[in-house]
């Protein structure tokens, strides 16, 4: 009985984590931050500019460490910022500006790899993992509490002499409680 | 002369650290009392020996003693005092002898204050911990010495200086505690792994591990904490977190060690969860070896690293092999002979402490494998390149750990064995309430997008969580005001603790969604007397100077500010060059606190259209580090709880009482 009634509220907790998965990844993602961009650099148009921002905040500055080409003072990236902002003023849609520094670069200048086979277990992992977590301690926690029923089963009912000792217990307990 | 000495007590220290290792061990399998006792002393004179040596290099670097290669290559005369000690350890081969030191200071900790620990288990953690100072002692002593003299007809008069970037405060602190934090864990293994050896594992095993764990994550918190807060005004960019390797590395082992001090409570108050709580005890330790050591070989970076230094990096690739294939081995052979007990349903609050630590696995699994899957990749391939940056990281982690901050608070409130989360969310009424109320005022007035709204309102329910949660068990409200004192005055340390570092968890989590939200910045390029308009403040560029400074030469930027016309600071942002053959300029921006954010300005390169300025507002970016705090305050509470000292036997009011039901 104690059993179904916990189930309720477990669908509702699980509904809740599951609806909040899709708004994740923005939390933290950092849409208006800029670093390294000169002034000089920058375009008329504010929406394209925008444009220019976002993406290049997903490309690689090839020469450094772990820099978007958004942050890094490199030479290489202010190259990497213009030719972009070019391809957009050309007209290029996002995709299309990206896709041509892939081409010349390769996907290594992106720094959010694409879901393909080769990127399966990057992107696919960390997920796997969660599921496996979920699905051992199911199976721990099935396997702890059929023990715990047939723990229950083979106990003996309390004996008349029991009862009436655990009755004094509890009444001690509460007494001293109240006293506190 | 001093260094010889040094070096001479650093090989005697090995000499020493392979004799904690193997007596003690061979005496809790001989059952041996003499023997094992051995452990104690052995501990002791370790701790004389590595610290010798390592005061021998401080020395050598507060003395600027050129002769010596590791202080030529990484010192200065010129530099500032504290930044000569600070030296020590900011090159591969003085952080390696201070990681050595740190241990041998643990070693002696748990040495001296393991009174009452079973002697077999005392001599086995005393012995493991012995093994891992040997294997690194050796390292250092075949492959990474520090002690290297140059030869005396060829001492340089000026050393090469210090990399500029790490010649500051809080870098100074940053290694030693998050090594503190790294060696920390290595109580928790060498527990784990003694557990193992005696096939026991119980509830005393379990509060044992605790403090030892809990004062690791205390350090580690703290160091991670000063790392970014360093990157925040040191790099100029005005970010705190890249999510570069260096900074996974760190993380790995603070999310391993987060899930380990919540399994460990499990343990110890329910006696279940063992195998699984040895299991993190060996990762979380597994990973600060991974950090400490991948950090500096370079390897990060590309496979090919590897290759400029075999020597070392065979070595590591031994050590690595050695402790956590070593370890996962003993423990896939002996898990089995820990005895599975303690039974609780799935909505209780072990239930949710497995939850906690099925999510937090899943996090640092999404951390490792995007660390190291560009280097896999590149092995694999043979060459191939393929970079995983922040997006990657956001999207994976951040949808992971979104769930853990929701059922945070909920835990804490659901009763041991079974629980109703009905009846608990009934108890977290008034953070629902908040909550609530927070996305709609955030999506309302404060004009936030839905998204970060969510963020804000997720942070809210963390901290409004924590604190009904304190709120009820001090019976705020509900009894009268003299029992909420008694109650509050006797609350235990390691509640303090809890709630403390939940509340902190989500100060931290409102400090990242709004600078993220909300952040401003303008890009100009400024002649002298321009100005630039950001968040109600005027920034007035008045020119550049030249300075020097003790060691480097300054170009400052001079700044006026003003809000409502009227003229709030002089502020100075400074680009410097420092002496040496390091010549990269660093940036030390106008760092400017006001209540609802910081003011941070960076200048950059003159160009032909005057100064490069970069100005940004950050809201409430300051939360972050308070919240950092408040999580570190808590662990040093935590750490005063009295249950966790030495000889305290945890015997309360009610467990008397109930006692005799026995």
């Amino acid at each position: 009985m104690l059993r179904q009634r916990a189930r309720g509220p477990v669908l509702v907790l699980l509904a809740l984590l599951w609806a909040t998965l899709p708004v994740a990844p923005t939390l933290v993602s950092t849409s208006t931050v800029a670093y390294a961009v000169e002034p000089d650099e920058m375009l008329k148009d504010p929406k394209l500019e925008a444009r220019a921002r976002k993406i290049s905040q997903n490309l690689r500055c090839l020469v450094c460490q772990n820099e978007s080409i958004d942050e890094s003072n490199a030479p290489l990236a202010k190259d990497l910022r213009i030719l972009l902002r070019e391809r957009l003023k050309a007209g290029d849609t996002d995709e299309e500006a990206v896709q041509y520094l892939v081409d010349r670069y390769g996907e290594y200048v992106l720094l959010k790899p694409r879901f393909a086979i080769h990127t399966l277990i990057l992107w696919l992992g960390p997920f796997l993992v969660l599921a496996m977590g979920l699905i051992a301690a199911g199976i721990y926690l099935r396997r702890r509490m059929q023990a715990s029923r047939q723990a229950l089963a083979s106990e003996a009912p309390l004996s008349e002499e029991e009862r009436k000792r655990l009755g004094e217990l509890l009444e001690k307990d509460v007494a001293t409680r109240d006293g506190a | 002369m001093i260094i010889e000495l040094g070096h001479f007590a650093l090989v005697l220290a090995l000499a020493v650290a392979l004799y904690q290792t193997v007596v003690p061990l061979y005496g809790a399998h001989r059952n041996d009392a003499r023997l094992m006792a051995l452990a104690v002393p052995a501990a002791f004179v370790q701790f004389l020996l590595v610290s010798f040596a390592f005061a021998a290099l401080v020395h050598a670097y507060v003395h600027s003693d050129f002769s010596v290669l590791n202080v030529w290559q990484n010192s200065h005369s010129a530099k500032p005092f504290i930044y000569k000690i600070t030296g020590t350890w900011a090159n591969h081969e003085g952080s390696m002898l201070l990681w050595v030191f740190i241990l041998s200071l643990f070693t002696l900790a748990v040495a001296a204050f393991s009174g009452n620990l079973p002697l077999s288990l005392k001599a086995r953690v005393l012995g493991v911990q012995g093994s891992i100072s040997s294997a690194f002692l050796l390292y250092i002593v075949t492959v990474s010495s520090p002690f290297v003299r140059i030869p005396p007809d060829r001492v340089p008069l000026e050393g090469q200086g210090m990399n500029p970037l790490l010649q500051d405060p809080a870098l100074a602190m940053h290694p030693p505690m998050l090594y503190a934090g790294y060696v920390g864990f290595s109580v928790a293994f060498a527990f784990a792994i003694a557990a193992l050896m005696e096939g026991r594992v119980d509830s005393a095993w379990g509060r044992w591990v605790r403090p030892w764990t809990l004062a690791a994550w205390t350090f580690l918190t703290a160091g991670i904490a000063l790392g970014s807060w360093w990157a925040y005004y040191e790099l100029g960019w005005g970010g705190w977190w890249f999510w570069d390797p260096v900074e996974n590395a760190s993380f790995m082992p603070w999310l391993a060690g987060t899930a380990l001090l919540h399994s460990a409570i499990v343990v110890e108050k329910r006696n279940a969860l063992k195998t699984w709580t040895v299991l993190l005890a060996l990762i979380a330790f597994s990973f600060s070896l991974i950090g400490t050591f991948l950090v500096r070989s370079g390897v990060l970076s590309s496979v090919h690293a590897f290759a400029v230094d075999p020597e070392r990096g065979t070595f590591i690739l031994a050590i690595l092999a050695f402790f956590i294939g070593g370890s996962l081995f003993l423990y896939a052979i002996r898990a089995n002979t820990l005895k599975i007990e303690g039974r609780f349903d799935p909505i209780s609050r072990e239930g949710a402490l497995l939850l906690n630590n099925v999510l937090l696995s899943a996090a640092t699994a999404a951390v490792f494998i995007g660390t190291l899957f560009p280097l896999i990749y590149e092995a694999v391939t043979g060459g191939g390149k393929i970079t995983v940056g922040a997006p990657y990281f956001n999207l994976t982690f951040g949808t992971l750990i979104i769930p853990l901050l929701v059922i945070l608070p909920v835990g804490p409130l659901l009763p041991w064995k079974r629980g109703n989360v009905k009846a608990v969310l009934g108890r977290l009424k008034g953070a629902l309430v908040l909550t609530v109320l927070a996305f709609a005022l955030s999506l309302t007035l404060l004009d936030a997008s839905v998204r970060a709204a969510f963020g804000i309102a997720l942070g809210v329910w963390v901290v409004a969580g924590a604190l009904e949660e304190w709120a009820g068990r001090v019976m705020l409200f509900r009894a009268p005001l003299k029992v909420v004192f008694k109650r509050i005055a006797s609350m235990p340390g390691s509640m303090w603790a809890m709630t403390l570092a939940h509340a902190g968890l989500g100060v931290v989590v409102l400090g990242i969604v709004m600078s993220t939200a909300w952040k401003q910045e303008r890009i100009t390029a400024l002649q002298p007397g321009g100005k630039v308009q950001i968040a109600g403040f005027e920034v007035v560029y008045k020119g550049t100077r030249k300075a020097t400074g003790p060691n480097y030469l300054a170009e400052q930027g001079l700044f006026e500010i003003y809000r409502d016309g009227r003229k709030v600071a002089e502020e100075i942002s400074e680009k410097r060059t420092f002496l040496g053959r390091r010549g990269m300029p660093t940036t030390e921006v106008a760092l400017m606190h006001y209540a609802l954010g910081d003011l941070y300005i960076a200048i950059g390169d003159q160009t032909k259209m005057g100064r490069t300025v970069r100005v940004y507002f950050q809201p409430m970016i300051q939360l972050l580090w308070f919240g950092a705090l408040l999580m570190v305050f808590g662990g040093f509470i935590g750490l005063l709880d009295r249950r966790f000292r030495v000889g305290v036997a945890e015997r309360t009011e009610s467990r008397l009482v109930a006692q005799p039901a026995e």
